[in-house]
């Protein structure tokens, strides 16, 4: 799995920091997304799927 | 999670008479429809999910607009880009004469579009990032365990809006925004009289012009002149003092942060306590078992959900769903109350289940609109469910259910007021 973030869509709602904290955080200074990780393991799949529903922006995609 | 498909044949919102056609429906119904039970957006939400999900109502000034009741629906019209935010357009729903002085004169991001309100809104967000949120936490405690310290020490019966619901977002208001605590009663009265629909306009113009342009307006000098480690400080100094934001435009910003996370924090707070006081296998499911709490609060979010005003929009082109056709021009409004008992989405949803799979409700709304504060809404309301039954296990109602009203005519959902007892 590969995790694509948009930070120009982003809302910096912080959902996906609550679904997937190992793989998504919000800029100090602007509350935008960051990724963590791009390519996270297995055991993570299903937070990012979650995080990608949740997002009001959608914002975040991935590529499998 | 079911899906449409899982629910068909079984759902309690199977169609009675087939769907039928908007274009050709009776009178449209007027909005907001009553209410037979406190808990329960009103059962003709029910119906229209069942039969008619994007339906044409009457609001209160003879307009009418869409309804759309449906989960699906009201998330895919909530994140479409063909649907404005912009209460300027002269088919949006407007919400009372008050509600319209306002967005036309005091416009905030949220009646903004992208890219105008990614730009604004993006002023704010580092402020209520998750992990800036979490710092606040022992403060919210400290706030907590005073309210119910005060509480104990002067024994039952207590009024738990007042003591505790009201008290909590006020507090981290007035903490995060730098304002002082005696000047909560006069800003949010003021709110209130503009939001309510039995305000005439030359009164809401009146208010507005007080608390806008005099009471705001006087803080934000104040913040210019001698800026203090709070937010609206560090939003004159990033923002204004460099242009970016006007008086006028930092005056609104200010007053939707003033208001904005007040009585829709307290009044879920207030419900989620009554239905917990109410669903007492629930609240013992939360005593025993303490993880439970996160996910009780999104439940008591999605059950509650005290926005009952529905969120407001103007399709900009013609829009297909659900069978219809929405026009350009055309007013909209997603009800995410009723998204969020929409059995498509949600098994048996008119149950309140702290157990259940509460992922992807909307009570935050949907789309680049979606709450900004919710990281903060979300630690109030975990603080206070994770520690006024702890502290106070006895805890229960203090009047009949009967005799408790409810704010069925205002803006944000809510109980008047909760006396209880221990």
């Amino acid at each position: 799995m590969r995790v694509l973030i948009d930070q120009e869509k982003c809302c910096g709602a912080g959902q996906c920091v609550v679904a997937a904290p190992a793989v998504f955080d919000q800029g100090e200074d602007d509350g935008i997304v960051l990724l963590l990780n791009a390519e996270p393991p297995a055991e993570l799949h299903d937070a990012v799927r979650q995080a990608i529903r949740v997002c009001p922006a959608l914002a975040i995609t991935i590529e499998e | 999670m079911s899906t449409q498909a899982e629910t068909q044949g079984s759902s309690s919102e199977q169609a009675a008479v087939p769907a039928g056609c908007p274009f050709h429906q009776q009178e449209p119904a007027s909005y907001p429809m009553p209410r037979t039970c406190p808990f329960d957006p009103p059962p003709a939400l029910r119906e229209s999910r069942a039969n008619n999900p994007l339906t044409r109502v009457r609001l209160w000034n003879d307009q009418v607009v869409w309804l759309a009741t449906r989960y699906d629906d009201v998330r895919s019209l909530l994140s479409d880009p063909r649907v404005s935010a912009d209460s300027g357009h002269p088919g949006f729903p407007g919400q009372s004469p008050g509600m319209q002085l306002m967005r036309k004169n005091y416009r905030t991001f949220m009646s903004m579009d992208p890219p105008e309100h990614g730009f604004q809104r993006r002023m704010l967000t580092a402020e209520f990032t998750v992990k800036r949120i979490e710092q606040l936490r022992p403060r919210m405690q400290e706030i907590v365990d005073g309210c119910i310290d005060a509480m104990l020490a002067k024994g039952p019966p207590a009024e738990i809006v007042e003591d505790l619901t009201l008290a909590l977002p006020s507090f981290m208001i007035c903490d995060l925004l730098g304002v002082p605590y005696e000047d909560q009663d006069f800003f949010q009265s003021r709110a209130s009289i503009i939001a309510s629909s039995k305000t005439p306009p030359a009164r809401a113009a009146e208010v507005a012009k007080e608390l806008c342009d005099g009471y705001i307006g006087d803080l934000i000098d104040r913040k210019n002149t001698n800026p203090q480690d709070d937010l609206l400080s560090r939003v004159v100094v990033a923002q204004y003092q460099t242009g970016k934001i006007s008086r006028q435009d930092l005056i609104s910003m200010a007053r939707l942060l003033l208001v904005a996370g007040h009585e829709t924090s307290a009044n879920t707070m207030g419900m989620g306590i009554l239905t917990l006081l109410e669903n007492p296998d629930q609240l013992k499911f939360l005593m025993d078992d303490p993880s439970l709490l996160t996910n009780a609060v999104e439940e008591i979010l999605r059950y509650v959900d005290v926005a009952h005003s529905g969120r407001r929009r103007t399709a900009m082109a013609d829009i297909e769903i659900a069978g219809v056709v929405i026009r350009s021009g055309e007013g909209i409004i997603a009800h995410n109350p009723s998204a969020n008992r929409d059995v498509r989405m949600f098994e048996d949803a008119d149950r309140f289940d702290i157990r259940r799979n509460t992922s992807g409700h909307v009570a935050f709304g949907y789309g680049v609109h979606q709450c900004l504060g919710q990281p903060l809404a979300r630690a109030e309301l975990q603080t206070v469910f994770g520690t006024l039954f702890r502290r106070i296990p006895t805890l229960r109602l203090a009047v009949p259910f009967s005799e408790l009203k409810f704010k069925d005519d205002m803006f944000v959902y809510g109980v008047e007021s909760l006396p209880v007892s221990w």
